[in-house]
Order: structure tokens, then C-alpha cells, then sequence
């Protein structure tokens, strides 16, 4: 049984779906970042530098953000090779994205503090951890991308609705604007 | 006017595109293991929520008799086939051992709350009713609907299998507080068993998750022609907002849950700090707050009580009203109170925490806001009564549960006005008062609210009816019993007796509840057995039930009578109707009642 729209005007159930996904996602880290406020404004709190690397993992997650649009606008003019393209390199940046913030973590490794194990403070412990799900989110828009990449060389598959791609790049979009606002919350909170 | 008629009439131009024509003999094969295990089919789906939730009804049921056999007689063994069946690890000198004690509460409490009331109450009638009342011919998207029964099943599975490690099942309470959930030193539950316990948990979050998605895009996007929201029976508002409090507060749930695995597993201070464990030594975990994991469960924990109460409002709503025959009364006051109950509840949290070293002033703003839910909460207790009133009442099972369900909901909604008050917690809180007051209005009432749609809904479900006569004394004995086993739980906890302990003998101060105590336990046999005559009834009229012969057994106006009387999968053999009215129109105009899909006459008021 395949689904089947009211009527045209309506949004598609599946990106309706994703909209309440997102919501549900904000929700999980809206409570990692009141828990780290509640935690913060109490005592034994271990003050750092956040990793500077997560400027460049900022600048490399907003490319993406613009290569992705950029794919999409290059289905929708049938331009395939362009698409492939641009999908491929978006998963690239994504790669990259998840390999930035692992530095950003060996970083404060090398620096002494402990996001896990005897001795680590909470407030490494939350830093670690609410990236580390943030990058659990970004990787899952990766496989997403692929599995996108590869059915793009199948040339039997020929469908010009867009809807997938659409709901895929609302999701890399807002990975990306969640990272920004983690980037944010820590500069100011931490 | 027939059914067959309307069907025939009522036809819209909406659903056409990309559904081919569904008869009764399915055109393409459907194998055992896509008919009834892998199945995509909205309504199977729901049977299978149904029956497993039975399953866990049961063994949680069964676990509490164990405990109260433990209170109600402390001096007398187990009977021995009780004692063979569960074996060494449960079992010492003829009496359930401290740590099984405290596993039992413990998976008792886990699995109703979650299991049984969350997945088998909502997961059987959102799944059941939703495409069937709004007008689709299955689930917005049907796999993820297979997904999350999935995630359920192994949910169930990995929570079962921690009954039987070696150091035994979670201990620590369903609300899984730390340091005791934390750290496995600390009692033979929190090793293995917890880990078990969180899996299982996570595994459900994903299922709960799946599923809230699905219900709420299908309910948004999949309403047939002229099914305006204002349109919908009450049962889908009730599930929708389910949906909405699901969506919001598990992820939540599962933040907790991870900063507690980090805990558990990685040696991360969340929520420890400053801990000694007696021949372990002092713990190097330093600067964590266990407070902080009671702010995250119980911003799920009190949505979720809600969770398992809407959807049974929703059922009673929708019962109440035809059989009694009366459209129900104040219908935007049904929905605008369901709306103001889901958004307060995020806003209560804290008044599960009166007690634990929270802020007095802040406790005096969640003692505010949580009085406020008595208003919404009266205001359709309000509407039930009035939909009673002057009624031309039909006494089947489900109207005699759902009725039931508003005499236990007063009853249990009325102690958490004392409770909301911080200054009457104090007193109260962890007393047998907390267990008397959730008991009766969520436990009991929303096991009603459950009763009700399976007696309901059943002929849809199976084309035949459950027996009437075994459903009464069903009804009576568990109405009667309900109240007999948690009404004097109320004098115990005004008392000070305290809950979630082992053995109150020594206590000189309880004494007196030595008789009391006795009885309750006695009477939750009887009703536990009761259960089973349910359980038998249910699964004998599957096969041997009288069968359903007309489309609309109890003359109810909702799209779900207006399929055959046993729909395949699509639901609908031809066109989806069309709807030109609310469901409420009982008794109008000198007529009984008239189906959705009637169009207006000339002369008629539309709702
Ligand atoms: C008039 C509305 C209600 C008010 C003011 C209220 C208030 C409270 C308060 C203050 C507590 C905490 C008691 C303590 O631990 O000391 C409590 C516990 C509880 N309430 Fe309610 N309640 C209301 C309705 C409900 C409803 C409708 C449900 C479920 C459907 C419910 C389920 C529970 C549960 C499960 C607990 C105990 C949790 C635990 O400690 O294990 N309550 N209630
Ligand atoms: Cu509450």
C-alpha cells in the first residue's frame, strides 16, 4: 500500500514525518542543554577552552549545508551528473565534519581533560557527549547521502519527484543549524 | 439507510489516485509470516500490541501477587508449586527473598507502566483506530508502524531475559533513580540487570518514538474527504495528543538515560558524587547531581502518566457517548481540556521532587501549576456526567467500564489535589497514600479505559462477540475489587506506613494494618483470577464467539462500521467515504443515530 496524498497542496505525510522527528531530536538536546545549565550553576565545575578545531568543523558543516541545497536544486533541473556530484561531496564534508570534532577531542585529551573515566568533570563529560550525538545524527544523514549517492548510477530508477531528496537535505539542514547552535550554547554557557 | 447505501453514495474523489481496487480475496498472496508476523497491516499490528501487552499484563499482574502475598501474609509460606516454579534465587524458606522483593516492584512497576499501559493500550487503539476513523487505508507509513511493534517485541525480550541472570532483575524502582541504578556495587540489581533494564528501555524509547511519528502524520495528513479535524471522534484526539506527549518528553527519557549509562559504564559523574559503598570503599566519582536524573525522568515520567491516561479518555469519550445515545456533551471543551492537560503536564514535573531538597519557592510555582490540571481534569469529568445524564443508556461491558472508568478516575484524581500541595507531600510522599492515588487513577482507570475499547471494538477486530455474560462478572468482581484493594491503601498512607518496603512486622506502629493488609492481599487474588476469566473469554470467543452478522453492531456513526464487517488490508473494498458531519449526532432529529458519511439534509444544522 503506498501512501497517498489529500491533496496536492498538502505537505508530503513522510516530510511531515521528518518535522516531527526534528522536534524530537530538538527535544533530546534541549534536555542535554538544560541539564548542562542546571550542572553549570552548580559547584565543582571545571572551566576550559572549548577546541579550536570546532571553528573549522563549523565553517566545513555550513558548506555542506550549501552543497547539499546546491544538489538539490541540480535534481530538480535533471541535471544528474551535477547531483551525483554534489551529493558525494556533501557526504565528504560530512566525513570530514566527524573527523574535525574527533580532533577537537584529542585535543582536549592532550590538554588533560577527561571527557570519560576516574577524574573527568561533568563539564567535560557533557561537552563530549552532547557533540559526540550531535556527530551520531551528521553520520546518519551520511549513510542517508550514500545510499542517495548510489542509487543515483542506477539508471533503470527514473523519478523526478523530489520529495526524498527535499526531505533528506531539510534533515542535513538541520544537523548543520543544530551544530551551530551547540557551537553557540558552549561559547556562551561553557 | 443501509451502510451498504451510504458506502455506494458517500464517495469522494480524494483517495483514487494510486489505489487500485481492494475485494475481500486478496489479489496478491499474502504468506503466513506477512499475514500475521511481519505484517504491515495497521490492524494486525494492533492485535499483536494487544496480545503481547496481555502477556506482560499477566506476568506483572502475577508478580504483584507475589509481593502482596509477602505483605498480606508474612508468616505463612508460599504454596509450594509457587515455590517450585520460581526456584532459589526468588526463593528462601518458603518466602520471597529482600532482593526478589524489590525486583518484583520493581519489573511489576516497569512493565505495566510501559509495557502494558503505554505500548498495549495506546499501541493497540492508535493502530486499531486511526486509519479506521480518520478515513485512510492504513498508517502514514506502515513499515515504520511494523518497526516499532518490532522494537517493542525485542524490547520485551531482552527485558524478560533479565529475569533470569544470575545477580536478577533491576531492583531499584520503575523510576530507576541513581545512585542505587548507577552503580553495581550497590545491590545485586543494578549489575547486570540494570543493564538489561536500560536496553530494554532504549529499545521501547525507539518504539515509542517510531510510532508517536506515524500517529501523528497519519492523523494530520490522512484524513478522508471532509474529515476536518473538528470532525474527529474523541478517541483520536485523545491518541493524537498521546502522540504529541510521546514525540516530546521519551527523548528526554533518553537523554537521561544516557548520561546514566555513561555513569554506569564509562565513569562519568552526572550523577554521582561522594559516594562510600560498604566493603568497596569511597567511589572516585566526584561533582554529579542525582537530582539531576530525577529533573529528566520526571519530565517524561509525568507526560507519561498522561500518556497512558488520554488514550483511555479518548475510548470512554467515545463509548460513553453511544451508549448513551446522547451526542457528547461540550465537544470543543473534550478537546480544548485534552489540549490543556498535554501542555500542562510538561509543566509539573517537580512535584515528584516536593521532597527532594528542591527549592521551596520554585515547588511553590509546580504546586500552582499542578493544581491547575484539576481543571481541565474536572471539566471532563464534568462532560462525562452530563453525557450520562438524561441518558438512554445501553449497560453493555464497555459502557459499564468506561463508566466505571469515571468513578475510579474521581476517586483516584481527587487524592492528587492533597498530594499537589508540597506542604501535604511532605507527609505523604513514598507513603502507601502515592500508591493508592496512581493506582486507582491511572492503573485501575486506564485498565478500564482499556476493558472498554476491547469490549467495544472487538467485533472489528475478530468479527465476533466476547461473551456478555462472563464480561459482567468481569466488570462487578474488578470494580468491586479495585476499590476494596486500593481504598484502604488511603488510611495506610495517612498513617506514615511507608512504601516499597519488605516487611512491616517489626514495625509496632503498623500493627493494627496486620487484618487490613491480609484482606487487600486477598482480595487482589481474586481479581487477579478474575483477570484470567477475562484473558479466557478474550482468546474463546476469537474462535467460538457469537458472530458478528451486521456492519454496525452497536449503531455508532464512526467510518470504522462502515468497512466490511472483516476488512482486509486497504480497509475499504471500494472508494474511502466521505465525511459530512461530527460523529456525535446521536439522537437528532428523532433519529437514533446517523453514520458520518450521511450527507446533511436540507433542514438539518450541521456541526
Ligand atoms: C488532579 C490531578 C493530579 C494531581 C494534582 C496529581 C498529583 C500528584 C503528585 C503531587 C504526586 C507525587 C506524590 C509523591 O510522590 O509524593 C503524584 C504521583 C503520581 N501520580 Fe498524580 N496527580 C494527578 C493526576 C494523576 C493522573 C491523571 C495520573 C495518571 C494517569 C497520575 C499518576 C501518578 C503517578 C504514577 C504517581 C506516582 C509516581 C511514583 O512516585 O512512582 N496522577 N501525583
Ligand atoms: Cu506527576
Amino acid at each position: 500500500m503506498s501512501v497517498q496524498r489529500a491533496d496536492s497542496n498538502r505537505l508530503h505525510p513522510h516530510k511531515f514525518t521528518l518535522w516531527v522527528a526534528i522536534g524530537s531530536i530538538i527535544m533530546m538536546f534541549a534536555a542535554l542543554t538544560s541539564a548542562y545549565i542546571v550542572r553549570h550553576a552548580q559547584q565543582n565545575w571545571l572551566e576550559f577552552e572549548m577546541p579550536k578545531v570546532f571553528w573549522y568543523s563549523t565553517v566545513v558543516i555550513i558548506i555542506s549545508s550549501i552543497t547539499i541545497h546546491l544538489s538539490l536544486k541540480a535534481f530538480r533541473a535533471r541535471e544528474r551528473l551535477r547531483y551525483r556530484m554534489l551529493l558525494g561531496i556533501t557526504a565528504l564534508l560530512g566525513v570530514l565534519f566527524a573527523i574535525l570534532q574527533g580532533f577537537g577531542f584529542y585535543d582536549l585529551y592532550s590538554r588533560g581533560i577527561q571527557i570519560i573515566g576516574d577524574g573527568s568533570n561533568p563539564s567535560a563529560s557533557f561537552l563530549g557527549i552532547i557533540t559526540g550525538l550531535h556527530v551520531v545524527h551528521v553520520l546518519g544523514g551520511v549513510v542517508a547521502l550514500l545510499i542517495f549517492f548510489i542509487r543515483a548510477y542506477s539508471t533503470r530508477i527514473k523519478t523526478y519527484d523530489s520529495t526524498p531528496q527535499e526531505i533528506l537535505s531539510v534533515y542535513w539542514h538541520f544537523v548543520d543549524i543544530l551544530w551551530i547552535y551547540l557551537f553557540i550554547f558552549f561559547h556562551l554557557a561553557g | 439507510m443501509s451502510n451498504e447505501a451510504i458506502l455506494q453514495t458517500g464517495v469522494g474523489g480524494a483517495h483514487t489516485a494510486g489505489v487500485h481496487e481492494e475485494h475481500h480475496e486478496h489479489h496478491h498472496h499474502e504468506t503466513f509470516i506477512t499475514k500475521y508476523i511481519f505484517s504491515q497491516d495497521h490492524k494486525m499490528i494492533a492485535k499483536q500490541f494487544l496480545i503481547t501487552g496481555m502477556v506482560w499484563a499477566v506476568i506483572g499482574g502475577a508478580m504483584s501477587l507475589l509481593f502482596r502475598w509477602q505483605l498480606g501474609y508474612p508468616n505463612e509460606p508460599l504454596p509450594m508449586w509457587v515455590q517450585d516454579i520460581l526456584g532459589k534465587w526468588w526463593v528462601k524458606d518458603g518466602h520471597i527473598t529482600p532482593e526478589a522483593y524489590y525486583a518484583l516492584v520493581t519489573t511489576h512497576g516497569t512493565v505495566l507502566i510501559f509495557f502494558v499501559l503505554t505500548a498495549g493500550l495506546s499501541g493497540t487503539f492508535a493502530n486499531l483506530l486511526i486509519p479506521l476513523q480518520v478515513g485512510a487505508r492504513d498508517m502514514a507509513s506502515p513499515l515504520m508502524n511494523m518497526l516499532s511493534y518490532w522494537f517493542f517485541f525485542t524490547a520485551s525480550i531482552v527485558m524478560l531475559s533479565s529475569m533470569f541472570v544470575e545477580t536478577g532483575p533491576f531492583s531499584g524502582g520503575w523510576t530507576a533513580y541513581p545512585p542505587l541504578s548507577a552503580l553495581g556495587d550497590a545491590s545485586p540489581g543494578s549489575k547486570t540487570g540494570m543493564d538489561l533494564w536500560l536496553i530494554a528501555m532504549a529499545l521501547f524509547v525507539v518504539s515509542q518514538l517510531l510510532a508517536g511519528l506515524n500517529y501523528i502524520s497519519t492523523v494530520l495528513n490522512m484524513r478522508t474527504k471532509g474529515m476536518s479535524m473538528t470532525r474527529l471522534p474523541l478517541t483520536i484526539w485523545g491518541l493524537f495528543f498521546t502522540a504529541i506527549l510521546g514525540v516530546l518528553s521519551f527523548p528526554v527519557l533518553f537523554s537521561g538515560f544516557i548520561l546514566l549509562i555513561f555513569d554506569r559504564n564509562f565513569g562519568t559523574s552526572f550523577y554521582l558524587s561522594d559516594i562510600f559503598i560498604s566493603g568497596v570503599g569511597p567511589l572516585p566519582h566526584e561533582g554529579g547531581s542525582p537530582i539531576l536524573y530525577q529533573h529528566l525522568f520526571w519530565f517524561l515520567g509525568h507526560p507519561e502518566v498522561y500518556i497512558i491516561i488520554l488514550p483511555a479518555m479518548g475510548i470512554v469519550s467515545e463509548i460513553m457517548s453511544i451508549n448513551a445515545r446522547k451526542p457528547i456533551f461540550g465537544y470543543m471543551a473534550m478537546v480544548g481540556s485534552l489540549f490543556a492537560i498535554a501542555v500542562l503536564s510538561f509543566l509539573v514535573w517537580a512535584h515528584h521532587m516536593f521532597v527532594s531538597g528542591l527549592n521551596p519557592f520554585l515547588g511553590s510555582i509546580f504546586v500552582l501549576l499542578t493544581l491547575l490540571i484539576a481543571v481541565p481534569s474536572a471539566i471532563k469529568v464534568f462532560n462525562w456526567l452530563t453525557t450520562l445524564w438524561r441518558g438512554n443508556i445501553r449497560f453493555t461491558p464497555a459502557m459499564l467500564f468506561a463508566i466505571g472508568f469515571v468513578s475510579i478516575f474521581i476517586s483516584g484524581g481527587l487524592t492528587g489535589i492533597f498530594l499537589g500541595n508540597s506542604a501535604l507531600d511532605i507527609h505523604l510522599h513514598d507513603t502507601y497514600f502515592v500508591i493508592a492515588h496512581f493506582h486507582l487513577v491511572m492503573g485501575v482507570a486506564a485498565m478500564f479505559g482499556m476493558f472498554a475499547g476491547v469490549y467495544h471494538w472487538y467485533p472489528k477486530m475478530y468479527g465476533r462477540y466476547m461473551n456478555n455474560t462472563l464480561a459482567y462478572i468481569h466488570f462487578w468482581l474488578t470494580m468491586i475489587g479495585a476499590y476494596l484493594i486500593f481504598w484502604p491503601m488511603h488510611y495506610q498512607g495517612f498513617a506514615g506506613m511507608p512504601r516499597r518496603y519488605y516487611d512491616y512486622t517489626p514495625w509496632v506502629s503498623f500493627d493494627h494494618f496486620e487484618g487490613l493488609n491480609r484482606f487487600m492481599s486477598t482480595v487482589a487474588i481474586i481479581v487477579f483470577s478474575v483477570q484470567i476469566l477475562f484473558l479466557f473469554n478474550f482468546f474463546y470467543s476469537i474462535w467460538k464467539g457469537r458472530k458478528v452478522r451486521t456492519q454496525n453492531p452497536w449503531g455508532a456513526n464512526t467510518l470504522e462500521w462502515t468497512t466490511p464487517i472483516k476488512p482486509g488490508h486497504g480497509n475499504w473494498t471500494g472508494e474511502i467515504p466521505e465525511v459530512h458531519r461530527w460523529p456525535y449526532d446521536y439522537g437528532k432529529d428523532n433519529r437514533e443515530f446517523i453514520p458520518q458519511t450521511t450527507p446533511v439534509g436540507a433542514d438539518e444544522n450541521i456541526h
